[in-house]
């Protein structure tokens, strides 16, 4: 049997790298920007296997342009960038890197709550810039981060891991999700199930984890903004066009809301002449929720074993369609 | 019998002055910097009380110039800028909030760990910069993971143990040293006492909460610094002199330890041609430890108590140096 061959659109760990390397013939796409996609259609073009990101779009034309193309292994937990479904309808399995990054990305979504709240990169900043001159009884005071309610939009992995993160800072937790957790779940983390208007309402601070879907594209706009407290911080480590940004911007500028801390942006990256960034009470990091050493390095392991199953003709260990091997 | 003269150093929350304002003749220095010394001592010559907080300087000097002084209320936990022993010479009460301020002073310590292991605040530069060009790639901006990392806890007082607590939600390893053992704490927290030397090697991200006294002054210098791991995180959200700034400029700047964060600085504000201001591994906070509207409220109000109480001649009900009574 010839050697695979594999295209990888971006430098990853070199330890998953390796792995490839041992089984198959491999290209590997090492300028830091994504490959155009003109470029892309060309580089799949006799490959078996793809591994991708999700700034790769990967559709129907591509699967056209890659007639051997048996295992796509994108490295994330999100898939919104490929066609998932017309790769099933090729019966091409498609992997991706769920679990590892929950409690790295909660960990971002709570340092930028307590960051936004305590207006870190406001005093930081100050003090590089050499103005911080003394210190005062009422100077850069925030809302305290103890106590205060916490709202969750979406109580799936990540969610639950910032409930938990929660329990330390004594924060009673209201939650809306489609599906509500057990009772025993509740308890434990102190949650109370509410319609998402009564997260709103009475949420000091309210963070979003759920998944981008025609549903939550602009999940918080005008009006949901609206119902939050003017004091309120609203987090987004899920996926920025959760958010409408337009109307995030005029509820920050006129203080309908607090603060604004963001992980992820709608475009990305956030263009330079978003009004977003002129504010005060805005902060925004460039999509590193995941960034951990520990995570990038499993991520990219696990989308290594997950593209060579699929060129090997074995399950993924983490596959989005496995319907593709019942067929 | 005429209202006492009750001085107050700096603008504090409308609800703390109006309780002084009942009750004494109240004068408030109205700008955003401290008076310096001279202004000070000509300002307290006539009163009976003084309502500080630790930007200013009361020393002897300023005793010798005010007679009448029967009380200093310090709106702060630490009392390192106060002369207690010479206060207690005269026999002035001197006040202190503390209590109040562990919660939002751990929520600092730990917003700042984060801030450190995640890079935090670099990053929101790099953004505003115009450096975020490239969507997103698999190997920028890699930072420290928090969660299941061991934390060691130096100084387990009342914000040493919120720090514990917060730890916990974070699955966090928890070691812990101080000069007295918590083994209530202990059990509750799932901490791990030990000594320094096994704190200093074995934690991801080391937290100060000790005092400033001559035993922690430097506390943390060259041979501390030495004995961290080149992954951890030092995090100070005690008072700056706990850590010798010039040891630590080194170790950041080589890379001997990964990243600081530090509310405190040594001096305060710290100058800004410090060195240590042009790393990037180092994230400094103004001092902003107590720095929710909760809490500073909190704290005026018991100043405020506090400095009444000493007016009126009553026992201060946080009081530093109780001897002064009989």
């Amino acid at each position: 049997m010839p050697i695979p061959k594999v295209f990888i659109a971006r430098r990853i760990f070199q330890e998953a790298l390796d792995m490839i390397s041992a089984e198959a013939d491999v290209e590997l796409w090492s300028d830091e920007l994504p490959p155009p996609y003109e470029t892309l259609l060309q580089k799949v073009a006799n490959v078996d296997g793809l591994l991708c990101l999700l700034t790769d779009k990967i559709d129907a034309q591509l699967m056209d342009a890659a007639p051997n193309l048996r295992s796509i292994s994108q490295i994330a937990v999100g898939f919104e960038n490929i066609d998932v479904e017309e790769a099933t309808r090729r019966g091409i399995p498609v992997g991706y890197t769920p679990g590892v990054l929950t409690g790295t990305t909660a960990d971002m979504a709570f340092a930028l709550l307590m960051a936004a709240a305590r207006r870190l990169v406001e005093g930081a900043e100050a003090v590089r810039a050499g103005k911080w001159k003394t210190w005062h009884p009422l100077h850069y005071l925030g809302p305290d981060v103890f106590g205060g309610t916490l709202g969750i939009l979406g109580m799936g992995r990540i969610g639950l891991e910032m409930a938990k993160r929660a329990q330390g800072f004594d924060m009673p937790i209201l939650y809306y999700d489609v599906y509500r957790r057990p009772k025993d779940v509740e308890k434990q983390y102190n949650m109370t199930y509410a319609p998402i208007d009564t997260v709103l309402r009475q949420s000091d601070f309210v963070s979003v984890h759920v998944n981008l879907t025609p549903e939550t594209y602009h999940l918080i706009s005008h009006h949901e903004l609206h119902l939050m407290k003017s004091n309120a911080v609203l987090i987004n480590a899920a996926r920025g066009p959760v958010i409408d940004p337009a109307a995030l911007y005029l509820a920050l500028k006129e203080g309908q809301i607090g603060f604004a801390a963001l992980d992820v942006t709608e475009p990305e990256p956030i263009t330079m002449d978003d009004p977003l960034l002129t504010l005060d009470n805005c902060i925004i990091v460039p999509h590193i929720a995941s960034a951990s050493v520990p995570t990038r390095l499993r991520m990219s392991t696990m989308a290594a074993e997950n593209l060579l199953a699929g060129l090997n003709g074995q399950p993924m260990p983490n596959c989005v369609n496995p319907e593709v091997y019942e067929k | 019998m005429p209202k006492p003269k009750a001085l107050v150093t700096r603008a504090i929350p409308q609800e703390a002055l109006e309780l002084v304002a009942a009750r004494a003749e109240m004068d408030v220095w109205p700008h955003d910097e401290p008076p310096d010394p001279v202004t000070l001592r000509r300002m307290a010559a006539r009163a009976d009380g003084i309502l500080t907080n630790i930007m200013d300087r009361i020393d002897a000097n300023l005793f010798n110039a005010a007679p009448n002084l029967k009380v200093v209320s310090q709106m702060a936990v630490g009392l390192d800028n106060i002369d207690v022993a010479e206060a207690t010479r005269r026999r002035i009460p001197v006040g202190y909030t503390p209590g109040v301020v562990s919660n939002a002073t751990a929520d600092q310590a730990f917003a700042l760990l984060l801030a450190a292991a995640r890079r935090l605040t670099e990053a929101e530069r790099w953004v505003r910069k115009g450096g975020w060009k490239i969507a997103f790639h698999p190997l920028f901006w890699l930072g420290a993971e928090v969660h299941q990392a061991t934390i060691g806890i130096i100084g387990m007082g009342s914000i040493g143990l919120e720090m514990a607590k917060r730890a916990r939600g974070f699955d966090m390893r928890i070691l812990y040293y101080s000069r007295t053992r918590k083994p209530e704490a202990e059990a509750l927290y799932d901490m791990e006492f030990t000594d320094m030397p096994t704190l200093l090697a074995e934690s991801d991200f080391v937290s100060l909460h000790v005092p400033l006294t001559p035993e922690t002054h430097h506390l943390i210098s060259a041979n501390e610094l030495a004995q961290m791991k080149p992954t951890a995180i030092l995090v100070n959200a005690a008072r700056g002199p706990v850590v010798d700034p010039t040891t630590l400029y080194q170790a950041l700047r080589d890379k001997t330890i990964a990243a600081a964060a530090l509310d405190v600085t040594s001096p305060e504000p710290i100058d800004p041609n410090d060195p240590l201001l042009t790393l990037e591994n180092l994230v400094v906070a103004p001092h902003l430890g107590s720095s929710t509207v909760r809490t500073r409220t909190r704290m005026a109000v018991l100043a405020a108590q506090n400095l009444v109480a000493g007016l009126e001649g009553r026992p201060l009900p946080r009081c530093a140096n109780p001897q002064v009574y009989p």
